[in-house]
C-alpha cells in the first residue's frame, strides 16, 4: 500500500504513472527489433512480422500473433507479397497491407479471411507508407503511392476508394502524415518540410498551426490523438507542439532539447484531464511532455512499441508490457502524499479500523463534520476502478464498504457495479486471457463488445460467466455466444456431421433467440451442406430455413418448408426464385405438387402472364380450366371471327376434358354467335354478345316474330320461356291483338295467369279479363283479383271451398265493398272451416 | 324484446382506440413525404378512410388534392404523389405506368406507395419488373381493424372471401392473424381460443407464431376478451344465401350497407335527394329496431311517432322557463330524432313495398321449403320460372344454390337444365361462374359416391404421402360432403313446421329467418361456447370436414368463481364474411345467455356479395 505513488512522477499540476500490465510470455531472440509490428487499441491482440524487408524473394518471414500478454495465439509463415504494414481492425481482425496495394485479411488465429485491393493503380506505383485507422465508421486504410498521391477507405467493409488530390509541389514522401476525422469526414493532415496541408476529397489546403516556433524549418513528427481531438507536432528544432486538431487553438509547446526525430509520438491523455500530454520515444528513451517546461524521461533499455488508448499509452517491449498513463483525480486525490481529500482520510479510517485503533473514529468525525463522507465514498469506489492491482482495488472498495456504513441512504448501484465491473476487468486482464482494458476503456467499448472480443478469441466458457454474472439479457449476452460457438464448433472439419449437429443441439437445446439457420449457413459456408441441412432441422421456424435451403439449391424443400411457414411473401419468393433457376418443365411440374404455391403462382399469372396460365394449365392437362380459359379470353376479344376460333379451342379442350355439356353450350354459343351477325347484318339490329334470352326478346320487341321464332326453334328453347318471352314483349309493345292470337295459337305452357297479369302490369283491365276465364281453377282466385274483379273472385274461392283464398279475398275487402258479398264470403268461410 | 336481456351482461371493451392507433400511424407515414402532396386512394379503401381520418385531417397534413385510383392516366400537377392502396398486382401495375408515363414526359416527382395494410412480396416484384423500384418509396398502414359498430369490427377485406375460399391464394391468413394478433395485445390475452375451418386453424397458428415471435413483454393489463371463436365462411354457405328478413339484414340486402354507411335513395327520404346515413347504435331509432323481424318494425315506428308526439305535446301548457328549458335540453334530441324516424319509416316503406309483393312471399316460401327439404319438386319449378322470366341473375344464383347446399348437390339431370336454362338468360360467360360455384361446393352435381375415393387413390399412388395428404384435404373441401339435412337435424337448426311462431317474442335465433331456421353458424358457437369445448360434437364436426379446435391460453390465473366478467365477452372472427342476420342472431343470444359478443369479420357479407364475388365478370 505504501507504495502506490512509488511509480508516480510529477509533470506541473498532474502526476504521471507507469504500470506494469505483464511481463510477455513470449520469447522473442532480437525483442522487436526488425519487426514489422500492429497492436489493437484497447488490449487487442499482437501481431508481429519478422524481417519483413526480405534479403531474397524465397525468403518467408515468420507472421506471428500473440495476445497483449505475449501468449502465442497464431504463427505461419508469410507466403504472399512484401508487407507495407500491419493493422487491427475493430474487430479483431487482423489487416496486412502489402507493397503492391493488395491487403490480405486474417483472423487473429491466422485464418485467411478475404482480400482485397486499395486501387489498380497502385499495383505499378507501389505502397510507400500505410495507416490503419479506427473511426465511428469502422476501420480505414490510408496509404502513399509511389506517385506520392494519397488513397484512403473509410471503412474497409464497405470499401469504397477515395484517391484524394495531388499535393502541390510535393516532391517526395511527406516528412510525416496522419489521418484525422473531423467533420465526419476522413482527411490526412500531412508535414512537407514546414509547410502543413490538409487533403480532403476534393481539395488541399494549406494550413499553419498557431503559434509554432519559429526556430523550426521541418515538422519531422505528428501525433494525432486517440479522439482525433488533439494533434502534437514534433519539429527539427526539438519543440514539440501541442494543439487542438482543426489548428485553431495552441495547448503549450514545449522544448524537449532533442533534436533527432522521435521513433514515435502518442498522445497520453485521460479524456477529462486537464493537461495535455505526448509521449515521445527515442532509441534510448521515452519523454513525457506537458504544458510546463519540464518532462518527465524514462530511460528505455529495449526496443519498444508504443500503443496509444483512450486514456494512455501502452508500452510493449521484447520483455515487458507496461501502461503510461496520467494518473486519475481520484487516485491522486487519495494516494497523494498528505492528501487532506475525504477519500484519503477514510482510507486512513479504514486502515485505523482494521488495527482496531480509536484514531478510525477521529478521522470519520473529520470527514463528517464536513459532511463530505459521502463524497469521501465515491472517491474510493472510482479509484478502485482506476487500480490495477486487486489487493489495492479491495482496500478501497472495503474502505468505501466501510464508509458507506455511516451514511443512511448512500444509493447502492455505484458500488455495486463497481464491484461487478471490477470482476469482470480482473478476469479479462488475466494473464491467460490478456485483455489488459481499464475501467475507462471497458465502459467506452461496453460490455456487449468485450463479449464479442471474447468471442473472437473463442473463449465461450468466460463470455457466457460473464454474461450471466452480468445478468445481460439472453438474446444480447449467451445466446449470442451460444451462436457463436456453434459457428466456431461447425468449422471443426474433423469431426463427424451428426457429431456436431448432436453437440450443438445438445448444448443451444431450445435457448431463446438462437437462430438455427446463421448456424447452418456457417456450415454451408464451410462446404457442409449435409451438416447445414441437419442443422436446418432444429430451426424452429420453418420460414427461417428458406433462404439457406435456396442457397443450398434444396429448392423443393425450400418450397415445402415456405409453405409450412404460412407466409405467402415467403412462398412466392421461393416460387420467383424456382421460375428464374429451373427450365419451365420442371418448374410447373414442381408447382403442380405444390396446391398453396400453385394457386398463388397462378394468381400472379391472372394479372401478369395470361399465357404463363396458359402453359400452366397445358403442363398440366388441365383441359378443364384451358376451356375456361379460352372462354374467358374470347369474351377481350373484339372480333367476331377470333372470338369463334377461341370458343372453338375451348370446345375442344371441353371435350377432352369429358365435360361434354360446356362443350355443348359453347358450340351452341357460337352458333348463336354466327346467327347474331347474320341477324344483324340482314335487320341492323345489335345483338352480338346477347345471351340467347336476350336476343329473342330484342328480335320480339322490333316484330322480328319468324326470326324469333326460327331460333326458338334452332336452339331448343324450352316453351315456357319462349312463351313468357313473347308474351312479355307484345305486352311491352301493347299489341294486344297479336297476344290475343298467340294466346290462342296452341294451350299455354306457362299457363294463362301469366296472360292476366302481364296486362294488369301494362294497366289494360280489358285485356286482362278476356284470360280470366281459361286461368286454371287453382288460379283462378288469384285471376279475379288481379283485374280487381272481387265477385269472380268471391265466387270462385268459395266454388273452391278452400279457407285460406276466401281469406285472401277477405282481406282486398274494404268497407265500401258490398255487404252481401262480405257475408257471404264469411259464412262460406266458416262452412269451410268447419270441414 | 330488447329489455329481455340478463341484466349482468358486462360492458363491451372500448374500440376506439384502434381507429386512434390507425390515425396517428397515418399521419405519421404522410409526414415522412413531407411538403404537398396528392393522394391517391384505392376506391374501396376511401369509406374505412372515412372513418378514420376525414379531409380536413388530411389537408392538414399536406394533402393537397385527393383522387379515387381509377387506373386512368392521372393529371396532376403536384411534385409528390402518394398512393394508399391495398396491396394488388393490378393497383401497383397501374402504379408503374403513371411513373412510366412521367419518366417518358420528363416529369420528376416523388412517390411514395402506402400499402394497407400490409405489402406484398409479389407487388414489389412488379414494381421491379417494371423498372420503377428504385422510384418509389414504400410503407406499410398497418390498418388492419375498422370499428364499424360497438361490438362489429371489420377487416374491410371483402376479397378474403373469393382469395381464400376460391383462389386457395392464402395471401390474408396472415393479415387475419395479425388483426387478431392486434386484438390480442390490446384486450387480451385471451383465456380460450375455439376455432372451426382450415383457414382459421391457420389464422390462429399464424397468430400464435406473431405473439411468440414478438417481444414477450409482460402485458399488465387487464384481459378484456376472454374467449375468441374463430369460423371459416365454408362451414356455413347456407345461412349467408337465406334472404333477411331482419331489419338491418334486410337494409343491407335491399340499400347496401357500405362501411356502416347507407344511402337513401329520394323513394325513401321522398324529397328529390339522396341521403347518407350512419347507421350504428348511435342511431337511437336504428338501435331499437335493427334486431327486429321486419314484420315488427312497422309497429315499432309508429309506437316511436306516438311518443315523438307526446314528447313534442309536452310544449303545451309550459310557461316560459320550462319552454326555454325544454328548447335548450329536449328539442334538439327530439328534432333528430324526428329526423331519423321519418327516415326509418321511408326505408322501412320502400322495403314493404318491395318485399310484400306476391313474389317474396312466394320467394320466401321457397326458402324455407328447401331449408325444410320439403317439397322439392316444386321449389325446382319455381326456381326454373324465376331463371327462364330473367327476375334477378344474383337472386337465381342464390336460389340454384341454396338448393344444391340443402339438398347435397342437385341430381345430373337437374343440374344440366338448369345450368343450360340459366346461361340462355344470363350467356355463356356464366360458364365459368359455374365452375367457380363448383369447385366452392356451392352448386355441384350429385356424385355416384365412389368416384372421388377412386380418384383420390389414384392420384395418391402418384405422389408421396404428405403431398397426398394435401391433396386429400383438398379433395375433400372440393367435393365436401355437404351433410345439411343430417347436420339440420342433429343441431335441430330448423324446428318442426306447424308450430306457431310468434315472432315478437323470440324463443330462439331462428327469429333472424322468420323461425324457419337457425343459423349453422350461431348454432356452433352457441353448442361451443356451452360445452367450453367441441366435446361431443364429434359427429358435427365430421361433417363439416374437421379442422376443429379449442385451445385454452398458457399464461391464465384461474378465474376464481367460475365466470369473470371478462369470460363472458366472446370474440367471434368469421374469415370469409358474416351478415347482419348473424349478428343479430349472436345478440339475441347473448342477450339470453349473459354473454357479449364481438364479431370481427373479413367484410360484413350477404348473398349478393357473395356470389358477385364468384362471378367471372369481364374485367
Amino acid at each position: 500500500m505504501a507504495f502506490v505513488t512509488a511509480n508516480w512522477n510529477p509533470l506541473g499540476e498532474a502526476f504521471y504513472r507507469k504500470t506494469e500490465l505483464y511481463e510477455m510470455g513470449w520469447n522473442l531472440k532480437d525483442g522487436l527489433r526488425d519487426c514489422l509490428f500492429a497492436a489493437a487499441p484497447y488490449g487487442g491482440p499482437i501481431a508481429l512480422l519478422k524481417e519483413p524487408l526480405r534479403r531474397s524473394p524465397s525468403a518467408r518471414p515468420l507472421m506471428e500473433i500473440y495476445s497483449s500478454s505475449g501468449v502465442s495465439m497464431a504463427s505461419f509463415l508469410w507466403k504472399s507479397g512484401v508487407v507495407k504494414q500491419l493493422g487491427w481492425t475493430v474487430s479483431d481482425d487482423l489487416l496486412c497491407i502489402q507493397e503492391d496495394g493488395t491487403v490480405l485479411v486474417y483472423d487473429m488465429f491466422g485464418n485467411f479471411k478475404k482480400h482485397f485491393s486499395m486501387g489498380s493503380e497502385v499495383v505499378q506505383n507501389q505502397v510507400l507508407e500505410a495507416k490503419v485507422f479506427h473511426s465511428p465508421y469502422g476501420t480505414g486504410i490510408a496509404i502513399v503511392t509511389g506517385t506520392f498521391r494519397f488513397t484512403l477507405a473509410t471503412n474497409i467493409d464497405d470499401l469504397k476508394l477515395r484517391r484524394l488530390p495531388e499535393v502541390p509541389g510535393l516532391q517526395g514522401l511527406p516528412s510525416c502524415w496522419a489521418v484525422l476525422t473531423q467533420d465526419r469526414q476522413s482527411k490526412v493532415l500531412l508535414a512537407s518540410g514546414a509547410d502543413l496541408f490538409i487533403l480532403d476529397n476534393t481539395v488541399c489546403t494549406a494550413v499553419a498551426p498557431p503559434g509554432l516556433s519559429p526556430q523550426a524549418t521541418s515538422i519531422v513528427h505528428m501525433a494525432v490523438s486517440f479522439s482525433y481531438k488533439y494533434l502534437a507536432l514534433f519539429t527539427d528544432s526539438g519543440h514539440v507542439w501541442m494543439g487542438t486538431s482543426n489548428l485553431r487553438d495552441k495547448l503549450s509547446e514545449v522544448e524537449t532539447k532533442i533534436r533527432a526525430p522521435p521513433k514515435q509520438m502518442a498522445w497520453c491523455r485521460r479524456p477529462k484531464s486537464q493537461q495535455p500530454s505526448v509521449v515521445i520515444m527515442w532509441d534510448q528513451q521515452l519523454l513525457v511532455a506537458g504544458q510546463c517546461k519540464e518532462s518527465i524521461q524514462y530511460p528505455l533499455d529495449d526496443d519498444s512499441v508504443l500503443v496509444p488508448e483512450l486514456d494512455g499509452v501502452r508500452i510493449i517491449s521484447g520483455t515487458h508490457h507496461e501502461m503510461l498513463q496520467e494518473v486519475p483525480g481520484a487516485c491522486e486525490e487519495i494516494f497523494k502524499i498528505a492528501s487532506m481529500e475525504p477519500g484519503a482520510l477514510l482510507l486512513e479510517a479504514h486502515k485505523e479500523y482494521e488495527k482496531e485503533s480509536q484514531k478510525a473514529d477521529e478521522y470519520l468525525r473529520e470527514i463528517k463534520e464536513q459532511s463530505l463522507l459521502g463524497k469521501a465514498v465515491r472517491q474510493c469506489i472510482e479509484a478502485a476502478g482506476h487500480e490495477y492491482d486487486p489487493d489495492t482495488q479491495k482496500t478501497l472498495l472495503r474502505a468505501a464498504s466501510f464508509g458507506k456504513c455511516f451514511l443512511s441512504n448512500f444509493p447502492p448501484d455505484q458500488f455495486v457495479s463497481m464491484c461487478r465491473d471490477l470482476r469482470v476487468l480482473n478476469a479479462v486482464r488475466d494473464y491467460t486471457v490478456g485483455i489488459p482494458l481499464t475501467h475507462t476503456q471497458f465502459k467506452q467499448m461496453t460490455v456487449q463488445v468485450l463479449i464479442d472480443r471474447l468471442v473472437y478469441r473463442k473463449l465461450y466458457p468466460l463470455a457466457i460467466e460473464i454474461c450471466r454474472y452480468l445478468k445481460t439479457p439472453e438474446y444480447q449476452g449467451v445466446s449470442r455466444v451460444l451462436k457463436h460457438w456453434a459457428c466456431c464448433k461447425v468449422q471443426q472439419k474433423e469431426e463427424a456431421d451428426d457429431v456436431i449437429a448432436r453437440a450443438i443441439c445438445v448444448k443451444l437445446g431450445e435457448t431463446a433467440g438462437i437462430s438455427y439457420s446463421e448456424i447452418a449457413t456457417k456450415a454451408y459456408e464451410c462446404g457442409r451442406t449435409e451438416l447445414a441441412i441437419k442443422l436446418l432441422e432444429f430451426e424452429p421456424r420453418s420460414g427461417e430455413q428458406v433462404p439457406l435451403l435456396l442457397k443450398m439449391k434444396r429448392s423443393q424443400l425450400a418450397l415445402s418448408k415456405a409453405i409450412e411457414s404460412g407466409d405467402t411473401d415467403l412462398v412466392y419468393t421461393v416460387v420467383s426464385y424456382l421460375k428464374n433457376e429451373m427450365n419451365r418443365g420442371d418448374f410447373f411440374m414442381t408447382l403442380r405438387n405444390q396446391p398453396v404455391a400453385l394457386s398463388l403462382y397462378r394468381q400472379f399469372c391472372k394479372h401478369q402472364e395470361q399465357d404463363t396460365l396458359k402453359d400452366l394449365f397445358n403442363q398440366d392437362d388441365d383441359h378443364q380450366e384451358l376451356g375456361n380459359f379460352y372462354v374467358r379470353a374470347s369474351y377481350k376479344e373484339r372480333r367476331l371471327e377470333a372470338r369463334i376460333g377461341l370458343l372453338q379451342s375451348a370446345v375442344d379442350e371441353y371435350y377432352k376434358a369429358k365435360n361434354e355439356f360446356s362443350a355443348k353450350v359453347t358450340e351452341e354459343e357460337m352458333r348463336l354467335l354466327r346467327v347474331q351477325r347474320k341477324l344483324e347484318e340482314e335487320k341492323g339490329e345489335h345483338l352480338v354478345g346477347f345471351s340467347l334470352h336476350d336476343t329473342l326478346s330484342s328480335l320480339l320487341a322490333v316484330g322480328l316474330h319468324k326470326q324469333a321464332e326460327q331460333l326458338y326453334k334452332d336452339f331448343r328453347v324450352p316453351d315456357k320461356r319462349y312463351w313468357w318471352l313473347k308474351l312479355t314483349a307484345l305486352a311491352e309493345k301493347e299489341d294486344w291483338e297479336e297476344l290475343e292470337k298467340f294466346g290462342k295459337s296452341k294451350k299455354s305452357p306457362i299457363g294463362y295467369l301469366p296472360f292476366v297479369e302481364v296486362c294488369v302490369k301494362h294497366h289494360n283491365k280489358y285485356e286482362a279479363r278476356k284470360y280470366v276465364s281459361k286461368v286454371t281453377p287453382e288460379q283462378k282466385v288469384k285471376a279475379h283479383l288481379a283485374v280487381g274483379d272481387l265477385e269472380g273472385a268471391a265466387d270462385a274461392a268459395i266454388e273452391r271451398r278452400s279457407e285460406a283464398e276466401i281469406s285472401t279475398v277477405l282481406s282486398r275487402c274494404s268497407p265500401t265493398t258490398d255487404r252481401a258479398l262480405v257475408e257471404r264470403l264469411n259464412r262460406a268461410r266458416a262452412t269451410a272451416a268447419k270441414k | 324484446m330488447a329489455n329481455s336481456g340478463r341484466r349482468d351482461a358486462p360492458e363491451l371493451p372500448d374500440f376506439s382506440v384502434l381507429k386512434r392507433v390507425a390515425r396517428d400511424q397515418l399521419i405519421y407515414l404522410l409526414e415522412q413525404l413531407p411538403g404537398r402532396k396528392d393522394l391517391f386512394i384505392d376506391g374501396d379503401l376511401m369509406s374505412p378512410l372515412d372513418r378514420i381520418a376525414n379531409v380536413t385531417t388530411l389537408k392538414q397534413h399536406e394533402v393537397d388534392k385527393l383522387y379515387k385510383v381509377e387506373f386512368k392516366s392521372i393529371f396532376s400537377t403536384s411534385d409528390q404523389l402518394c398512393f394508399l392502396v391495398r396491396p394488388r398486382i393490378q393497383t401497383v401495375k397501374w402504379i408503374s405506368d403513371v411513373i412510366n408515363a412521367d419518366k417518358i414526359a420528363g416529369r420528376v416527382r416523388r412517390y411514395k406507395i402506402i400499402f394497407c395494410p400490409q405489402k406484398f412480396y409479389a407487388c414489389e416484384t412488379v414494381l421491379e419488373e417494371q423498372g420503377v423500384y428504385g422510384d418509389v418509396t414504400i410503407d406499410e398502414w398497418a390498418f388492419y381493424l375498422l370499428p364499424l359498430d360497438n361490438d362489429i369490427i371489420s377487416l374491410e377485406l371483402p376479397e378474403f372471401f373469393r382469395d381464400n375460399f376460391l383462389e386457395g391464394d392464402q395471401r390474408w391468413v396472415t393479415t387475419a392473424g395479425s388483426a387478431l394478433h392486434l386484438l390480442h395485445s390490446l384486450y387480451g390475452p385471451f383465456t380460450k381460443v375455439y376455432g372451426i375451418g382450415r383457414c382459421a386453424k391457420m389464422v390462429y397458428e399464424s397468430w400464435r407464431e406473431q405473439v411468440e415471435d414478438g417481444e414477450q413483454k409482460a402485458q399488465q393489463h387487464q384481459t378484456e376478451i376472454g374467449n375468441v371463436f374463430l369460423i371459416d365462411r365454408d362451414v356455413d354457405f347456407v345461412t349467408p344465401l337465406c334472404s333477411q328478413v331482419v331489419y338491418e339484414g334486410l337494409v343491407d340486402d335491399i340499400f347496401r350497407i357500405k362501411c356502416g354507411n347507407v344511402e337513401f335513395g329520394p323513394d325513401v327520404t321522398s324529397s328529390d335527394k339522396s341521403i347518407k346515413v350512419m347507421l350504428n347504435s348511435q342511431d337511437k331509432v336504428f338501435d331499437e329496431i335493427r334486431n327486429e323481424h321486419f314484420s315488427n318494425v312497422f309497429g315499432f315506428l309508429s309506437q316511436k311517432a306516438r311518443n315523438l308526439q307526446t314528447a313534442y305535446d309536452k310544449r303545451r301548457g309550459m310557461d316560459i322557463r320550462q319552454m326555454k328549458a325544454f328548447v335548450s335540453e329536449e328539442l334538439k334530441g327530439l328534432k333528430q330524432e324526428h329526423r331519423l324516424l321519418s327516415l326509418h319509416i321511408g326505408a322501412s316503406e320502400s322495403m314493404m313495398k318491395k318485399k310484400t309483393k306476391q313474389d317474396f312471399q312466394e320467394l320466401l316460401k321457397t326458402e324455407h321449403s328447401l331449408l325444410e327439404g320439403f317439397e322439392i319438386r316444386e321449389c325446382i319449378t319455381f326456381i326454373e320460372e324465376h331463371i327462364s322470366r330473367q327476375v334477378s341473375m344474383v337472386e337465381s344464383l342464390r336460389l340454384l344454390c341454396l338448393l344444391s347446399l340443402t339438398e347435397n348437390g342437385l341430381l345430373p339431370k337437374d343440374y344440366r337444365s338448369l345450368k343450360a336454362q340459366y346461361l340462355q338468360s344470363y350467356g355463356i360467360e356464366h360458364l365459368l361462374t359455374f365452375s367457380n360455384l363448383r369447385q366452392l361446393g356451392f352448386l355441384v352435381e350429385q356424385q355416384p359416391g365412389e368416384t372421388l375415393t377412386v380418384m383420390e387413390s389414384k392420384v395418391g399412388k402418384l405422389v408421396n404421402d404428405k403431398t397426398a395428404g394435401k391433396l386429400t384435404d383438398a379433395f375433400s373441401s372440393l367435393a365436401k360432403k355437404n351433410n345439411f339435412r343430417a347436420l339440420s337435424k342433429r343441431l335441430t337448426l330448423v324446428p318442426k313446421s306447424g308450430e306457431e311462431y310468434d315472432l315478437r317474442v323470440p324463443r330462439d335465433m331462428a327469429y333472424v329467418f322468420s323461425g324457419a331456421y337457425t343459423p349453422l353458424s350461431c348454432k356452433l358457437i352457441e353448442q361451443v361456447l356451452e360445452r367450453d369445448g367441441w366435446t361431443g360434437l364429434d359427429d358435427v364436426t365430421r361433417m363439416l370436414n374437421g379442422h376443429e379446435f379449442a385451445v385454452t391460453g398458457e399464461r391464465v390465473t384461474y378465474q376464481p368463481r367460475s365466470r369473470a366478467d371478462n369470460q363472458r365477452i366472446v370474440l367471434v372472427m368469421f374469415l370469409g364474411g358474416c351478415t347482419f342476420s348473424e349478428i343479430s342472431a349472436l345478440r339475441f343470444l347473448g342477450r339470453e345467455k349473459g354473454y357479449k359478443f364481438i364479431v370481427v369479420t373479413t367484410a360484413i357479407t350477404n348473398s349478393a356479395r357473395l356470389l358477385e364475388a364468384l362471378l367471372d365478370s369481364h374485367v
